[in-house]
């Protein structure tokens, strides 16, 4: 029952990104104007709790559901299969989760 | 012995018509030209072809009403009944081009063969099991409950294998149950004399079964009886997650 | 386009695979820009200047429609799974994808 406990996966990520998502876009579009600033960026960010949680949050999220979607498209698109699908999926979660807390912690941590 | 072919003055048109002939492996397009006739169905096409151009086409058919299923084929690449599709709707630049129906191995020329179909049908567990033997009193029924409503929408599936066609799913993923199957078990899931509810979403709920659907609605778009493949699928989606979170559904596939 | 995917829902479909896709693969360079900061605020800056320029904008709306076309559509497919079913699926995703449009534009009139 691999592909339902994917299924259920990827739903619930998504279920937990969706108020996340609709928070990043919100931010963007409040932040861009007048041009992006390291100091005014960091300022808010820096030691700041709800930042830190809910970026993380947004990682792993982020990196459970983007795996299981690229996991379809190999499997439905270039058609792998067995080890090399396996192996590159779990590679991709790590890679996701490592790279995205790095940053949560670059932009978090004072 | 070819039969003499209605006589075709200067005055009548054709269509140029594409045709596949052969297998999968060792085939390619033939081109008729096919003499145009009012209310000509495709049917009416490759019938002409067989019998007044080349006898050795090989293709499917049997009520010619719009019945039975049997003559589906791809005509310029949708799947439709052949005797149910006229052809001055779906003629381009004066061209047809006529398949086997897709994502099945081709037998010869129109003629696909269907045993995949029909086997993950059984593999979903779509035949009807009861508990009541025939001394006993017929089941009553209201046709207007909720399920029973849910169970007669998704009944009318005649096999013709046009949503398995049509279905990319099918095409990317060859174990996939396919669009026909899964909602034969969604219908006999909503059926109250049905006893195997527990086996068969078991059956369904696994690698091969209803979470492989994305959704496009194919399956829908193409039906003939307007049946909905992805509603029911979703249906089952929807009883699979509840069977999960309740403990009711085992952990390895069925 | 193979003819039996030329409509809507197949559309819809490959829309929202396509925009995870470009998503997915965006992610990367996003986690590293951010993550320029632990050399410094001057590293990021250096970053963030060069992302005034206006084909980088043009750019960043798109990200900005792909991540909303991603959210919306995919709010229609948790609905579509999980509540009784509707058979206004192409209004839906219709509407997810006017939205998404005014989403981006909204970004694209703020950037500029």
């Amino acid at each position: 029952m691999l592909e339902m406990r994917l299924y259920l996966a990827q739903r619930i990520s998504a279920a937990i990104l969706a108020p996340l998502v609709l928070m990043h876009l919100g931010l963007m579009i409040y932040a861009i104007q007048g041009g992006l600033d390291a100091g005014e960026i960091l300022g808010r960010t820096r030691g700041s709790f709800f930042w830190g949680s809910s970026y993380s949050l947004f990682v792993v999220a982020v990196a459970v559901h983007a795996t299981i979607g690229l996991r379809n498209i190999l499997r439905e698109w270039l058609q792998w299969r067995g080890p090399l699908l396996h192996w590159f999926s779990w590679l991709c979660l790590a890679g996701l989760l490592f790279a995205g807390l790095r940053a949560v912690a670059a932009v978090v941590l004072p | 012995m070819l039969m003499d072919s209605p006589a075709a003055t200067s005055s009548t048109a054709t269509i140029a018509v594409s045709v596949w002939r052969g297998d999968a492996r060792h085939g390619s397009f033939q081109r008729f030209q096919v003499p145009q006739q009012p209310s000509q169905t495709i049917l009416d096409v490759v019938t002409w072809i067989q019998r007044y151009a080349d006898p050795g086409l090989s293709y499917r058919f049997a009520c010619r009403v719009g019945m039975c299923g049997s003559c589906a084929m791809m005509v310029n690449g949708i799947a439709r009944w052949t005797c149910r599709t006229h052809v001055n709707k779906v003629l381009r630049d004066n061209q047809l081009t006529i398949e086997p129906l897709r994502n099945m191995p081709i037998i010869k020329d129109l003629a696909c063969d269907m045993s995949e179909f029909f086997d993950k049908w059984n593999q979903a567990m779509g035949r009807f099991e009861g508990t009541t033997r025939r001394d006993q009193p017929v089941s009553t029924l209201s046709p207007n409950s909720p399920q029973r409503r849910l169970a007669d929408a998704a009944t009318e599936c005649i096999n013709c294998g046009i949503c398995y066609a049509s279905c990319d799913v099918v095409r990317w993923n060859r174990d996939y149950l396919g669009p026909a199957a899964l909602n034969r078990a969604w219908s006999l899931q909503n059926d109250e004399r049905d006893c195997a509810g527990d086996k068969r979403l078991q059956a369904v709920a696994g690698d091969a079964g209803c979470h492989q659907c994305h959704a496009q609605q194919g399956c829908a778009t193409y039906c003939p009886n307007e049946l909905n493949p992805t509603a029911s699928i979703a249906g089952l989606k929807r009883m699979a997650s509840q069977a999960w979170f309740n403990k009711k559904l085992g952990k390895r596939d069925a | 386009m193979k003819a039996h995917r030329k409509q809507p829902l197949y559309l819809a479909f490959l829309l929202h695979r396509v925009s995870g896709l470009g998503l997915v693969l965006f992610l990367p360079f996003h986690f590293y820009v951010l993550a320029l900061s632990l050399q410094g605020n001057e590293k990021l800056d250096s970053f963030l200047h060069w992302s005034q320029l206006p084909q980088v904008k043009f750019a960043e709306t798109g990200l900005v429609f792909l991540l909303a076309i991603h959210l919306l559509g995919g709010l229609r497919l948790l609905a579509l799974e999980n509540l009784p079913w509707s058979n206004a699926q192409k209004n839906y995703a219709a509407i997810a994808l006017a939205s998404a449009f005014f989403v981006a534009l909204g970004f694209l009139l703020r950037a500029f």
